[in-house]
């Protein structure tokens, strides 16, 4: 079949030193992968194009890039699937959220510096047994699922809080942080939630889904980092302004059913916290005019009890 | 220039586990890969890493003989001895870092069981071991602080007099070439799948450092002990885990027939690789099979055993075969695998070249001979790893930086600057390609002299062709054509040393199977071949197999 793909061309040192997409038109089989295409033109029509690969079977993380607009592997991606039906070209452009150096090439040490930054190895604590150390199979089955992240940086280069926060620990980094805090053999989680309680860490997500969709080994970044957050909490760190949120949240849906929603923020930031206070009137304002200012009397919703029942039989299995 | 006691080249599982013995002896080591560590081909080890655990009941020597049956009696059995002792250590050591491994009712490690071996002894992280092992020495890297030159490429070793002292390399993203000065040199670069087409192997697996020794003078030895292994996915040649079929799949020929069990009616589809292998052509080239392909069968084991343990590859024939192997069978055919062969190196990792040491899959120690056993691998990289650093590094200690300066790379920037400025010519891609075909048409699963000839005489052509080659991308920054081009030399090389000891040996053993000579011959063959280059001429010579306490017998499964 006949494909259209139009790849995002950059070199550093070009005259023009401008982005541009360009367009290559390719003879295709059903099975071939983007990856294929791609090599494709770099073999047999224009060998100036960089990319990386590999392994071509989707586990050494090489190339991670954007195909249509949404990160995923170019070598388990096939051209029929992103192939748009209206015969516009598929468009292949670099991971985001990364320096770009060339073409489909982008600078990951930003990435790797963030994976550093949470202490990425097992600290055991007492002296080593002569054997393995005994772990249930069921938590290592379940380890499973993160260690299989082949960081590639999918999650990484379609987080939508990295596009406006690069303080923020990622994906990616968070899910390898959830690898060692599950690990059983691993005696450092107190350090461990801390650091991730610290802005940039769990409560910086706003769950938004984006890692779970592009992730192509089904690691669940985002539901990693929910686990996270439980841990930090229950480690006893309930003092930050994200801590503050999930418990006046679920204090609030608890008690009356639905969400207080003007206790909510003041409840997060913290009656006290008069900056935030002051930074909240516009909002007030704006709400009220718009007519959208939630009730003064926030009223329980009829059979509001049933729902604390749910809430307690969760909180009883716990 | 740089300068480091010890150099590491490649960062895969022997790189980094000779990086981290190195460093624990207490000498400044640096690492240089051509890709980021996490990216190297040890990635792609799916089944398991191989040991016999004294408390598990099981034998040292037992894992031993069959190594030693599995490589048709052309492995030195010292060195298996040796691996094989050492191994329980390493899985434990392994354990201890981080690597989380599948594990038994009690918690302790779990087994499955691996071809040609008559116990379970392999342990597994699901089957993604290769890469859950990468991961964990790569955690370890970075808490030990290693120095990684990441994504640099080497371009030749600096040799003295017999002594290596240092390398020269590229700066793959801006094109800046360096001097390393070290007083020893590992070679860990892995093997080189990529001179044949197709293989299972990454495309990074283009030989680099079987070519550098070559051309340093350091001989090559069991070259042409290429492995095929059984199970790799129709079209893509991408591999499916010999774990399906520890797991217990089938093999199944047109006729629907469970064929191994008139091949190797002990072992059935746990054969050895060479021996599945020739089962599966034969059962293709006399009719049985399906579009060049048998089955693999594992639907009666059912959606949660295949969803828990073999993950990875019912994924991969979903992507690249359509096809859900929890319905279906997959077709598979044999594709290559392996290289046996590489650098002639010693149990410490030390090659001819003084200060000069291989590990891994570049090396030949030689613990696989004609025949690797699935799931030594991962072992033959930790073991030799670990004792290839701890030699280099204590070798450190005690020697002097030869007299090496910047000019040392002179040579390497004028062979680039005249690619780069070849007017016209072949695109790398072509002749790589055409290479890989001949290779696999030549020196396949089966072989013969007059194939394997008109195959040496192409290899001729290619290097011809390869000689104007045409770089069409003319910048520094990340200019993969030009390492494209580099490679291809170092492939066409790889090749040829493959095809002179393939057509020296006159005998059929382990993998390398002559339908002209179909025996093997014990009488004349329990020797190693080396080829070693120098002043531009070819030379083989042999070595002797050390054979211990294991007399060669019939080799039956």
């Amino acid at each position: 079949m006949e494909v259209k793909i139009n790849v995002r061309r950059y070199s550093p040192e070009s005259t023009s030193n401008v982005p541009h997409t360009q367009e290559y038109l390719l003879e295709m089989d059903d099975s071939s992968t983007v990856l294929d295409g791609l090599i494709k033109i770099r073999e047999e029509i224009d060998g100036t194009l960089s990319l990386r690969c590999s392994c071509r079977s989707a586990i050494c993380g090489s190339c991670a890039m954007r195909m249509n607009g949404e990160a995923g592997l170019a070598c388990n991606t096939k051209i029929i699937d992103v192939m748009p039906h209206d015969g516009t070209p598929i468009l292949v452009e670099p991971a985001g959220n990364l320096p770009v150096i060339k073409d489909l090439i982008v600078d990951f040490e930003p990435f790797w510096s963030k994976v550093k930054n949470v202490e990425p190895w097992l600290q055991p604590e007492g002296e080593e047994p002569e054997t393995e150390y005994l772990a249930p199979d069921e938590d290592m089955l379940h380890l499973a699922g993160v260690v299989s992240c082949i960081l590639c940086g999918a999650c990484v280069s379609d987080c939508t809080v990295l596009e406006v926060d690069n303080n923020f620990l990622g994906p990616a980094a968070l899910a390898k942080s959830y690898r060692f805090i599950g690990d059983p053999r691993d005696d450092a989680d107190s350090k461990r939630l801390q650091n991730l309680n610290e802005y940039g860490g769990v409560w910086d997500c706003t769950r938004c889904m984006k890692c779970v969709e592009v992730c192509p080994k089904g690691v669940d970044p985002m539901g990693r980092i929910m686990s996270l957050r439980e841990r930090v909490m229950e480690a006893g760190h309930t003092k930050t302004n994200g801590a503050r949120h999930a418990n006046a949240f679920s204090e609030s849906v608890k008690h009356s059913g639905w969400l207080d929603e003007l206790r909510l923020p003041i409840k997060s930031f913290g009656i006290f916290n008069i900056k935030a206070m002051i930074g909240l009137i516009p909002i007030a304002v704006r709400s009220q005019i718009a007519g959208k200012r939630p009730p003064i009397f926030h009223k329980s919703i009829p059979n509001a009890k049933n729902i604390r029942k749910l809430f307690e039989k969760i909180e009883g299995k716990k | 220039m740089l300068e480091h006691d010890v150099l590491i080249i490649g960062a895969g599982l022997a790189g980094m586990r000779a990086a981290l013995a190195a460093k624990q002896n207490g000498v400044d080591v640096a690492v240089v890969s051509k890709v980021h560590p996490v990216r190297s081909h040890s990635n792609a080890a799916q089944g398991g890493i191989n040991a016999a655990l004294t408390d598990r009941g099981d034998d040292w020597r037992d894992h031993a003989y069959d190594t030693i049956k599995g490589s048709d009696f052309l492995g030195d059995q010292d060195a298996i001895a040796l691996m094989c002792q050492e191994a329980g250590a390493e899985v434990i050591s392994m354990e201890h870092m981080g690597a989380i491994f599948n594990r038994d009712q009690d918690g302790r490690l779990g087994t499955r069981t691996f071809g040609g071996q008559r116990q379970a002894r392999t342990f597994f992280v699901a089957d993604f071991t290769g890469q859950a092992l990468l991961h964990v020495l790569y955690e370890q890297i970075i808490k030990s602080g290693v120095l990684v030159y990441e994504e640099w490429f080497v371009l030749s070793l600096i040799v003295q007099d017999q002594k290596c002292g240092g390398a020269v390399m590229m700066d793959i993203r801006t094109g800046r070439i360096e001097v390393v000065r070290a007083k020893t040199v590992i070679l860990a670069t892995g093997g080189l799948g990529r001179v044949f087409e197709p293989s299972t192997n990454a495309l990074i697996c283009t030989g680099d450092g079987m070519s550098l020794a070559y051309r340093a003078g350091a001989p090559l030895m069991d070259m042409e002990m290429v492995q095929y292994h059984p199970t790799t996915l129709k079209g893509s040649g991408v591999l499916i885990s010999e774990a399906a079929r520890g797991e217990g799949a089938y093999l199944l020929n047109s006729e629907n027939e469970r064929f191994m069990l008139k091949y190797a009616p002990e072992f059935k589809e746990l054969a050895s690789r060479d021996v599945v292998s020739r089962c599966e052509q034969t059962e293709i080239d006399e009719g049985r099979g399906i579009d060049g392909c048998v089955l693999l069968d594992l639907r009666h084991l059912g959606e949660k055993y295949i969803s828990e343990r073999l993950t990875q590859i019912r994924e991969l024939a979903m992507d690249f075969a359509n096809v859900d192997m929890v319905k279906e069978p997959v077709p598979i055919m044999p594709g290559m695998h392996y290289q046996m062969g590489g650098v002639k190196a010693n149990i410490d990792g030390e090659t001819e070249i003084s200060g000069l040491y291989a590990a891994g899959e570049v090396a030949c120690v030689s613990v696989h001979g004609g025949n690797r056993l699935g799931a030594n691998s991962l072992l033959d990289t930790l073991v030799f790893g670990r004792r290839s650093g701890i030699h280099a590094s204590e070798a450190a200690k005690h020697t002097d930086h030869l007299n090496i300066d910047d000019s040392h790379s002179e040579t390497d920037k004028n062979t680039i600057k005249m690619m780069m400025e070849n007017p016209i010519g072949e695109s790398f891609g072509k002749i790589r390609y055409d290479l890989g075909t001949a290779m696999k048409e030549h020196f396949g699963v089966y072989r013969n002299k007059e194939q394997m000839d008109i195959g040496l005489s192409k290899i001729d052509s290619f290097k011809d062709r390869a000689r104007t080659v045409h770089v069409a991308d003319k910048t520094k920054t990340f200019n993969t054509n030009l390492l494209f081009t580099l490679e291809l030399g170092f492939m066409i090389e790889c090749a040829e040393a493959i095809a002179l000891s393939a057509i020296d040996r006159t005998e059929s053993r382990g993998a390398h199977t002559r339908t002209d000579l179909p025996n093997r011959d014990d009488e004349n063959w329990l020797k190693h071949i080396l080829v070693s280059y120098d002043n531009g001429e070819h030379h083989i010579g042999y070595k002797d197999v050390v054979i211990t306490e294991w007399e060669p017998t019939k080799r039956q499964y």
